[in-house]
């Protein structure tokens, strides 16, 4: 009996242990050995850090990887001051159906991928698009204008394809703050501002710190909306890491950006935990 | 003479054609401790939002201390709230939950520190200052919900069914403790409560509430030996109900006759007339018992049965009798003293209750 309850026991991990083993684990050791070859001739490899010098010489890359961190941090933050409101509203203001509704409305874009998502906003924006064209019909520019292939189209996507992942996280957490904490707050004299900072904020924060990971390691890792909105100059650390692998066949470096760029979130989110005084398990868990 | 602490007057508020609250006036003078008692869903959570200033009265004012409050916001009226879950701030250490009313008036940090302090110590929970919400016991969150808003020195404090988490022991405590601190503090409190014994104990005055309206003001005393509607003699205290038809109106005394008996009581209010459908309240306390008929010979209203059940409860342990004729079990309170304390079930017993302890009601029912 008790052997075969051990045995479905293991059955039942098996999924999850080839997953993590076979998706996970294996390649990134596969990465990591990659990552420390240099090739010296044909065919020829040697063990080095020579990939990793590569990076700290150029400064282009240096100046690539400063830039996909900055604009992940303000695309995040960004984010943050949008979905914030929208996600208070639809917990603590909206009732019944309103609110499964506004939720919905949430959810809605990510019925279609991210593609045909990010290909909505390029209609939009591009210079026969419906943006320019409506603003030329009204008469406040004289010719087409050309609204892509800039960082603020770049933040524009990262926002919008991350909105849900803040929005979720922070209506849950907000949920659970009883509505008569915050009616105690304004019965002691408390106004909407001092509410929101000593009762609300300090309430939200597991949520509002595990939303902006996740939105922060969404963006940093984005590949579409940068290289679509932004084109060739948007200059986003994934596009290196793609065109090592896939245009200069420089698997090698490719394999040495992708671990900076884990190595790099995994910072960050250290520093955001501890700057918040959180800690992952009270986020994540 | 001062205006009253609070003053309602023809407080009605109605929610998409519900009359929750209808046309209640009731003054509250200064330093008294008043309840107002009745089911859940009579209203009185509404009263108490509506002076709180969580919600807009339809029709009708408030006033405090002689002021109108009807368009002052809830975070500048006079009067704090303790809430029914508490609603302490989870997120702050004790010292903070306190002094949380005392940053918004702008205080500086070291007076608010000191008065913290002051106010836990007259709460009998000195050096509390630095621990978690969390790490309290229920009586002890209780004091802290009540000292947030006594140290604001509140014209009214707001008190909503604060006692209800507590378990039977510490209510029992937090009552006798409720009262020592209004009268230590001499501030208005306004208790709303479905627990009538919270309300008795406790209250200087009392109303009791039924479906938007209030059926009786007075002490505690009144309400129990002069009930003057029908829901008020069967909401307060325990009672031994019959329903009957009256035979024989005479002034002030009644007969009413049950399905199985015949019944001597006191006639309360006009409208009762012969033939009309009518409730009679006894208490259990106002019934003798005995083994012995000779006894209850100058009982008005007297029968014989059998001692169903026994329920047993200290000093206020009852018998349930069975009346041999018939009708409803009979709850009589069990003698204490001597042999007449051994009652055993399927006893033959007399009871008996003179007419003066029975109040009979018209019956609205139905």
């Amino acid at each position: 009996m008790n052997t075969r309850r051990q045995l479905g026991f293991y059955l039942l991990l098996a999924p999850l242990v080839l997953w993590l083993l076979l998706l996970i684990v294996i390649p990134h050791i596969n990465l990591a050995m990659l990552s420390l070859q240099e090739r010296v001739g044909v065919r020829e490899y040697e063990t080095s850090l020579a990939n990793y010098m590569t990076f700290v010489e150029e400064p282009l890359y240096l100046t690539i990887f400063a830039r996909t961190a900055i604009m992940s941090v303000l695309a995040t933050i960004l984010t943050l001051l949008i979905g914030f409101p929208v996600a208070y509203y639809i917990a603590k203001l909206a009732r019944g159906r309103l609110r499964s509704v506004l939720f919905l409305l949430c959810l809605v874009p990510f019925w279609v991928s991210e593609l045909v998502r990010t290909f909505g906003w390029m209609i939009l924006l591009r210079e026969t698009g419906v943006v320019s064209s409506f603003l030329q019909w009204t008469g406040i520019v004289s010719g087409p204008v050309e609204l892509l292939y800039n960082d603020a189209a770049i933040m524009v996507g990262l926002v919008y394809t991350s909105m849900l992942f803040m929005v979720v996280p922070l209506v849950t957490t907000l949920d659970t703050l009883d509505d008569s904490v915050i009616e105690a707050g304004y019965d002691l004299g408390g106004k909407t501002s001092s509410i929101l900072r000593e009762i609300v904020i300090p309430h939200a924060m597991p949520g509002i710190v595990s939303g902006c990971i996740v939105v922060f390691m969404l963006s940093l890792g984005n590949y579409l909306t940068p290289i679509m909105l932004g084109g060739k100059d948007s200059l986003w650390f994934t596009e290196l890491i793609y065109s090592q692998f896939i245009v200069r066949f420089n698997w090698e470096l490719g394999a040495a950006f992708g671990f900076l760029l884990l190595f790099l979130s995994s910072v960050i989110v250290w520093v955001t935990l501890r700057l918040s005084g959180q800690t992952l398990e009270k986020t994540m868990g | 003479m001062p205006a009253p602490d609070l003053h309602c007057q023809n407080l009605s508020k109605v929610y998409d054609g519900v009359v929750a609250v209808d046309d209640i006036s009731f003054e509250v003078p200064a330093g008294s401790f008043f309840s107002i008692l009745g089911p859940s869903g009579c209203g009185k959570t509404t009263i108490m939002r509506m002076i709180a200033g969580f919600q807009e009265p339809t029709s009708g004012d408030i006033k405090i201390k002689g002021q109108s409050v009807l368009n002052v916001p809830p975070n500048q009226r006079p009067v704090n709230m303790v809430f029914q879950h508490l609603a302490l701030f989870p997120m702050m250490n004790i010292s903070d939950n306190i002094g949380y009313g005392l940053r918004r008036r702008g205080m500086g940090k070291a007076r608010i520190k000191l008065k913290v302090e002051e106010t836990l110590e007259r709460m009998g929970l000195p050096g509390i200052e630095h621990r978690q919400v969390s790490e309290l016991s229920g009586g002890q969150k209780q004091r802290v919900a009540i000292a947030r808003c006594m140290v604001l020195e509140p014209s009214v404090l707001l008190l909503d069914e604060p006692l209800g988490a507590l378990d039977l022991k510490l209510r029992d405590q937090m009552k006798v403790e409720l009262k020592a601190l209004q009268a230590s503090f001499d501030t208005t409190f306004l208790y709303i409560t479905h627990d009538q014994s919270e309300a008795l104990v406790m209250s200087d005055a009392i109303v009791v509430m039924n479906k938007g309206r209030f059926e009786q003001v007075g002490t505690a005393e009144d309400l129990y030996h002069n009930p003057q509607t029908t829901f008020v003699a069967g909401f307060v205290g325990e009672s031994n109900q019959w329903l009957g038809t009256i035979t024989r109106h005479e002034g002030e005394s009644v007969q009413l006759d049950t399905s199985s008996m015949s019944i001597r009581a006191l006639a309360s209010g006009g409208n009762l007339h012969q033939g009309a459908k009518a409730k009679v309240f006894v208490r259990p306390e106002a019934i003798r018992i005995s083994k012995d008929a000779q006894d209850l010979a100058g009982s008005d209203n007297k029968l014989s049965g059998k001692v169903k059940q026994i329920l047993f409860n200290g000093a206020a342990s009852r018998l349930l009798v069975s009346p041999d004729q018939g009708g409803d079990i009979i709850e009589v309170n069990m003698p204490q003293a001597g042999v007449l304390s051994k009652w055993k079930p399927g006893d033959s017993a007399h009871v008996g209750w003179s007419a003066d302890q029975g109040v009979a009601f018209v019956d609205t029912s139905n």
